[in-house]
């Protein structure tokens, strides 16, 4: 089957590996370019002043959060349906990456929150299912280390990322659906963006460096994950290791 | 150029300590995510390779 052919972890292991620096460097020079338009050339903003530009990491870290649970709840359910050991390993890769995004969205929201709003925390719609969001990730990492059958981890795994997923919807739409405090959305799909041309692009190449950067680290634990379970088998023998001083 | 001075560009326009801590808080935990993502890498291999008994 050759739709399967970078299904197996060998396959998957070399090919990501070769892809690897190629993600960092864009990373490096999609964040680089973002921050510079960011900072130097988006104007001030009319109403927050300066306090604006953390936009440029909030929407960005929040948009990842929120399509990295999809890739997991997608990757897992297909990992349960067709058996498929890479797409459970995907998936329990994604998991810490989305975590990660979700604090920093909380984190950001929380420090722009304070001048735009005059208060850290409140509990709208869209701060709340955010919250609810990182207490899914944190409840899958939970149970997924604490079962030590790989493949029972998974599964358990898989059926909290299949029932959570319900959960992104209502953090997108819940600026429309409830009268929060948190603004409605300035960018989408069906409308002309509410905001300077500066200001949308340095959020979309922050929003590419932050794709690049997931694909890297997702793929570095992905590695890591194929070696922690094919260990002992002749592939990862044949290894070069720079660390132990072996040859190719 | 919005700025006339490294001062000024610091200051944020009186919000440098709301714009500083979310930049350095993303930057720390993402650069501590990847420092983890390659050890455990690191880690994975070099158990994978161990001598079996």
């Amino acid at each position: 089957m050759k739709l399967f052919t970078f299904a197996a972890p060998s396959r998957f292991y070399a090919l990501s590996g070769r892809v690897l620096p190629w993600l960092w460097i864009s990373a490096a020079v999609l964040a680089y370019a973002g921050l510079y338009i960011g900072f130097f050339v988006a104007p001030t903003d009319a109403q927050q002043g300066e306090a604006y530009r953390i936009i440029f990491i909030h929407v960005p870290a929040a948009w990842m959060s929120m399509v990295i649970y999809l890739a997991m709840a997608f990757w897992a359910a297909l990992g349960w349906v067709l058996n498929a050991r890479m797409a459970s390993m995907l998936a329990r890769a994604l998991a810490p990456s989305g975590m990660v995004f979700t604090l920093i969205a909380l984190w950001t929201g929380a420090v722009w929150g304070k001048p735009a709003w005059g208060t850290w925390w409140v509990w709208d719609a869209r701060l709340t299912s955010e919250l609810i969001l990182l207490f899914l990730y944190i409840g899958y990492l939970a149970l997924t280390e604490a079962i030590d059958d790989p493949k029972r981890a998974d599964r358990a795994g898989a059926l909290v990322a299949i029932v959570g997923a319900v959960n992104v919807p209502v953090i997108y739409f819940s600026v429309k659906w409830w009268n929060t405090l948190h603004q409605g959305a300035s960018v989408s799909l069906t409308a002309a963006p509410t905001m300077a041309h500066a200001m949308l692009l340095a959020m979309l190449l922050m929003t590419f460096a932050f794709w690049a950067y997931a694909f890297a680290v997702v793929f570095m634990r992905a590695r890591a994950i194929v070696l922690e379970r094919e260990c002992g088998a002749a592939w990862v023998r044949g290894l070069s290791n720079p660390a132990m001083g072996q040859a190719a | 150029m919005n700025w006339n001075s490294a001062t000024e560009f610091f200051a944020m326009g009186g919000y440098g300590f709301y714009v500083w801590s979310a930049y350095a808080a993303t930057a720390g935990v993402l650069a501590l995510e990847a420092w983890l993502a390659l050890r455990r890498r690191r880690r994975a291999l070099a158990a994978a390779q161990e001598p079996q008994p």
